[in-house]
Formats: C-alpha cells, structure tokens, sequence
C-alpha cells in the first residue's frame, strides 16, 4: 500500500491554510495546517512530517523562528519557507538558516508542484538510504557469531541447513546469548535475504500495543490512531519477523497470532481490508515455554507452531573456550570503533575474564571490553581496566579452584591457562590447540613440558 | 461549446448531462489587484444554483480564476462533493496571442471538466501524464494528456459510478 506523504502548513491566515489543504488534498497528500509557530511545534513533536511550509511574516512568532525550533526538534525536515512579501535580505536568511527552498505567495503551480515533488523525492531516498546502512550495518553483524566450540559449530551447522528452508524456527537461550544475532543470520542466509527483517520485542509493548504494533491499525482505530499505519507483519512482507521474547505475548494476542500464522491474511485494528502476507516467523524466548504451556499460560497449538526447529544458544559459562576468540573480536572491534590501537588482553585479565560465569552473556562481555577500552590509556587491557564485581566474581571461583595468580610465574600461568582451556574443550586437543593458536605439536609438547594429562573417568 | 462538453460527460461518466441557463458571476468573487476570480467564490455560487435532483455539476466560466496560494488555476472541485468550476480563460489559444481554435478549446475543456468531475467523484492526481487526472500546470501539460482516465483510475471512476 502506498504511504501519503504528510505535509504541515504554518500560516496565519485562514484563506491560504484552506486552499493549500484543499489544493494538497487534490493532489494526493495529506495535510494539516496550524495558525502559529508555537501549534507547529507542537505538531512536530507529536508525528513525522515529510514536509513543512512555514509563512514568513506571522504574528506571534515568525517563519525562520519556526524553523530554528523545529530543526532543534528534527533537523531532517524538510522546510520551504513561503511568503507574500519577498525580498533579498529574507530569502538569503531563509536559505542560510537551512530552508529546503524559499517561494512567493502566490505560487505559479508549475512551481509548488515540482517543489514538493523534488522534496518528497528526495525524502524517500534518504528514509531508503537510512534503512539500507541500519540493514548493512546489522548484516554485518553477521560475524558477531563467533564461536569455535563444539556447541556453537552445531549451531552454526543447524543454522545453514534451517535457512533454506521457509520453517518457523523458536530460538532458545539465556539473555545476551545472541537469539537475535542467530535470527538476523538465518535471515541473511535465506532465501528471503533480499527482503525486511523486522524484530518486535513482544516483552516491550503491553497487549493493546502489540497488537497494533503486530497487525496495524487504520486512521481512527482507537484514541491515538491519527494516521493509518503499517503493522509489523505488513512491514515484514516477503522478508522476516522475528518474535523477541514471544513467551511475553498475551493468551489473547496469541489467538490472533496463531490465526495469522496458519491463514497468512489478517486485517488492520479498525480495517475491513483483508491483508496477505508472505512472512517467515522466527521466534525467541529466554522462558520455558513448555513449563508455560502446561500452566495455561502460553498456547500449546502456537507453541507447536513456533517451534517447527528448535535450536538452544548455550550460554557463555557452558562454552569458555569461545571467550577467548570473543574478547579478540570485540577488542578488534571496539578498539576500531574508539580510534584506539590495543595490542592484547594481558594474561591475569584474560584469566579473570574466563572463570567469571557471565550470567549475562556474551551481551555482558561485550560490554565489558567495550567499557575497557574507553577506559585504557595504554595498549593493552589489563586487570585494572575489568569492573571490580567480575574481579571479585572471578577470584571468588579462582580461590575454590586453591589458585592465586599473585604469586605464580609466567609458565605457571601458562601451564594454568592450558588446562583450562583443555577443560574447556573436554581434552580434545585440535579444539584446545585452534584456541589457543597454536599447532597441535606445539600444544603436545607443552602437555609434555607441564606434564599434563587427561583426568581419568 | 457545451454541446461537445455535454457529449463528453455523457460519454466518459455513462449520464445523462443537462445544460442549464447562465448564471451570474459573484462580483465578490473579483479581486480588483489580481485582475482575476476567486475560484471559491464562483464554486459557491453554482453549488446554491444546483437543482435538488442532481448528482454532480460542473460550471464553466471564461474569467481568469484562481486561489490565494496559486497564480492561476484551471478548474477547481469539491473533493468527494458534487460540484466543479472550469475557466476557458486559459485554455484558449487568444490568451497566449495565437488565432482562435475553436476545436481545440473544446478538446481541452473536455479534458479539465472531465478531470475536475473525476474529483468530484473522490479520485487524486494522478502521475500517468497520459490520463486525465495528471495535474497539469500549463497549457502544454493540458494538450499532452489524454481526455480518458488511465487504468488505475478507470478502475476506480467505475467503482463510484
């Protein structure tokens, strides 16, 4: 469906807000015209504009005024500022101040109409523009899933095979085990990679919300419904919705749900039209859903619908031999990001960092290297740049393991990295060895040095 | 004249079209400083002049008309409503210092009272500058569309006829 561009008229008098309304409306576009500076504020703050035309000369507050304020607000509208008196001295302001164009009252049609034209043009191009460099930029982030385990490489192995195929997929794991990365990847390996993929947090919205947000609403719909607007699913057309957090939806948004699932059509809140849709739904939920469906609380019906595949992000605790690569690639990453040149982690941070349980995963380490190099002043991250809790976290677990860093030698920090990431890796020594970075032999001849072998039973 | 724009609406809108007597232009409707016609003003008198039994109906004048915001307009409609202005004033080749046409004026009178009624029956511009409803801004954008409606908006006149 085509969207009607929006255009806000600002003049004091009655007769040019009324022909302009009228002569827009002819030509297709929705307008709003307001008497004075301090109503089109308002207007500006309250919904997106493609457009704005602003009187010169008004009473109460003047036309570049208006243009100052609304640009503070948002400094991509578009603004033509009109005027019956013109001259040099304004139209130069006018201009200087940001003005997309300055126009006389009253206007040769040929004029307004490629005015507007051009602009709305140009406004498609740039929300076009916006939207491929978020798309590009979260593309990207494709390589965020960084993973050697064994965990993760099924993972990744389930995740190319379930891309190609056009099932609902209900992703679980912890928070900030990366649901949405894994979603975002499937996406971008599917078939449907050139089309929208649209996230909803159904935890975020309360019930009446999501429904909306899900399914649209038409102009009028309920207190609020200014305007006609797309829902989620309309959005998603020949792409892919991914659910967030799906064991948050009401048993009443879940009926409606199920329903569009299995009829692919539905209709917008207030709406007669009946929409089609061709979505792939990805689901994800940090909640057991089965414990949900046995206590009423979430559809079993749905619950088989979303779970079609189900794939099971470990948490980080459950796959240490992954945080080394991880703190590699967010260092690479942030150190980029801050203009900052930081050569490593060095060993005591590094060990501390691989015994803390990270209860809020991958999301919280990421956090944490990002923090740390803000903070570093030097070329590499060491213990003070680590936040005090994961510290006292982390040594907490070294102190019932009986090891104290304070007083071990560089071999045995070495010696005691080694076995924790060949207990990371339950002994197997290409995984162990691919960690670390170094070859196998290089690997068995430290095994030999340190005289370490693998625990019987 | 009228017996073509009569034929014309017949034609395009499947009706019976009237040819009623001559009514007054609003001397209000003059603005002295313009040397033109408040559009608004003559629209308003020929919706009081409309008879009772019908559905739409469209006035044609030969004074300049035109609305605040704009140097001059064409025609003007009730969006969705039933009534419609059109001004030959500058639609005759006299105004632009050519010789009379008389087939062509009635050509491009056709076309903006057809496009003026297409208002009056809801529909917007349209951006095929071939069909009837494209907005034209000259005289040339007149001449170069065509006097039918394109698909889209056939599509849509003959769901509200």
């Amino acid at each position: 469906m085509k969207e009607i561009p929006q255009i806000l008229i600002v003049d004091d008098e009655l007769i040019v807000r009324e022909s302009l309304v009228d002569w827009l409306s002819e030509s297709g576009y929705e307008s709003v015209a307001v008497d004075d500076g301090y109503k089109a504020i308002e207007k500006v703050k309250s919904k997106d504009w493609d457009l704005l035309l602003v009187d010169l000369k008004m009473p109460k507050m003047d036309g570049i005024e208006v243009m100052r304020q609304v640009k503070e607000i948002s400094k991509d509208i578009p603004i033509v500022i009109i005027t019956g008196y013109p001259t040099v001295d304004t139209a130069v302001q006018a201009m200087k101040e940001g003005a997309y164009d300055y126009i006389v009252k009253p206007f040769n049609p040929e004029e307004i109409n490629l005015v507007i034209r051009n602009i709305l043009a140009h406004q498609k191009l740039v929300k076009e523009n916006l939207y491929l460099r978020q798309e590009l930029k979260r593309r990207y982030q494709f390589k965020d899933i960084v993973g050697k385990s064994s965990k993760m490489q099924d993972i990744l192995s389930l995740l190319r095979t379930v891309a190609k195929s056009n099932s609902t997929v209900l992703i679980n794991g912890e928070s900030g085990t990366g649901k949405e990365l894994i979603a975002r990847a499937i996406h971008s390996t599917s078939l449907r990679a050139q089309g929208p993929f649209v996230a909803v947090s159904c935890a975020a919205l309360p019930e009446s919300l999501l429904e909306s947000e899900l399914f649209g609403h038409e102009k009028g719909a309920f207190t609020g419904a200014v305007s006609t607007r797309k829902g989620k699913f309309e959005m998603a057309d020949n792409g892919t919705l991914f659910l967030d957090e799906v064991g948050d939806m009401d048993i009443r948004t879940q009926a409606d749900f199920l329903r569009v699932l299995e009829e692919r059509e539905f209709r917008r809140l207030g709406g007669s039209e009946l929409i089609k849709v061709d979505v792939r739904v990805l689901s994800a939920t940090n909640k057991n859903l089965e414990k949900l469906v046995e206590k009423g609380e979430f559809r079993e019906d749905l619950y088989y619908r979303l779970n079609v595949v189900a794939m099971e992000v470990p948490p980080l605790r459950e796959r240490r031999e992954d945080i080394p690569l991880l703190i590699e690639h967010f260092v690479k990453k942030y150190a980029i990001e801050n203009g900052k040149t930081i050569k490593f982690v060095d060993g005591d941070a590094l060990d501390i960092l691989i015994k803390y349980d990270w209860p809020g995963n991958v999301r919280e380490l990421e956090n944490t290297i990002e923090r740390a190099i803000v903070v570093v002043k030097k070329h590499f991250i060491g213990l003070e740049e680590l936040p005090t809790l994961i510290k006292d976290k982390a040594s907490t677990v070294a102190k019932d393991a009986e090891y104290s860093d304070e007083t071990l030698s560089l071999q045995d920090i070495e010696k005691n990295h080694i076995e924790t990431i060949l207990e990371a890796t339950e002994w197997n020594i290409k995984k162990a060895a691919d960690v670390l970075e170094i070859d196998r032999t290089t690997l068995y001849n430290k095994l030999k040095k340190y005289k370490l072998k693998r625990p019987k039973g | 004249m009228l017996e073509y724009s009569q034929d014309k609406i017949e034609e395009t809108f499947f009706c019976t079209a009237k040819i009623m007597d001559s009514i007054e232009v609003p001397k209000t409707a003059l603005n002295a400083e313009r040397k033109q016609y408040l559009s608004t003003s003559i629209l308003k008198a020929v919706i009081r002049h409309t008879p009772d039994d019908t559905e739409k109906i469209v006035g044609i004048t030969s004074v300049d008309l035109f609305v605040p915001v704009l140097t001059f307009i064409f025609g003007q409609a009730q969006l969705d409503g039933k009534a419609a202005v059109v001004s030959i004033h500058r639609l005759d080749q006299k105004f632009y210092g050519l010789p009379e046409d008389v087939d062509l004026l009635g050509l491009r009178l056709g076309k903006e009272i057809v496009h003026e009624l297409g208002h009056t029956y809801g529909l917007v511009h349209c951006v095929d500058g071939n069909c009837v409803m494209h907005f034209s801004n000259s005289i040339m954008q007149v001449d170069i569309k065509e006097d039918k409606f394109c698909e889209t908006c056939t599509r849509e006149i003959t769901e509200k006829l």
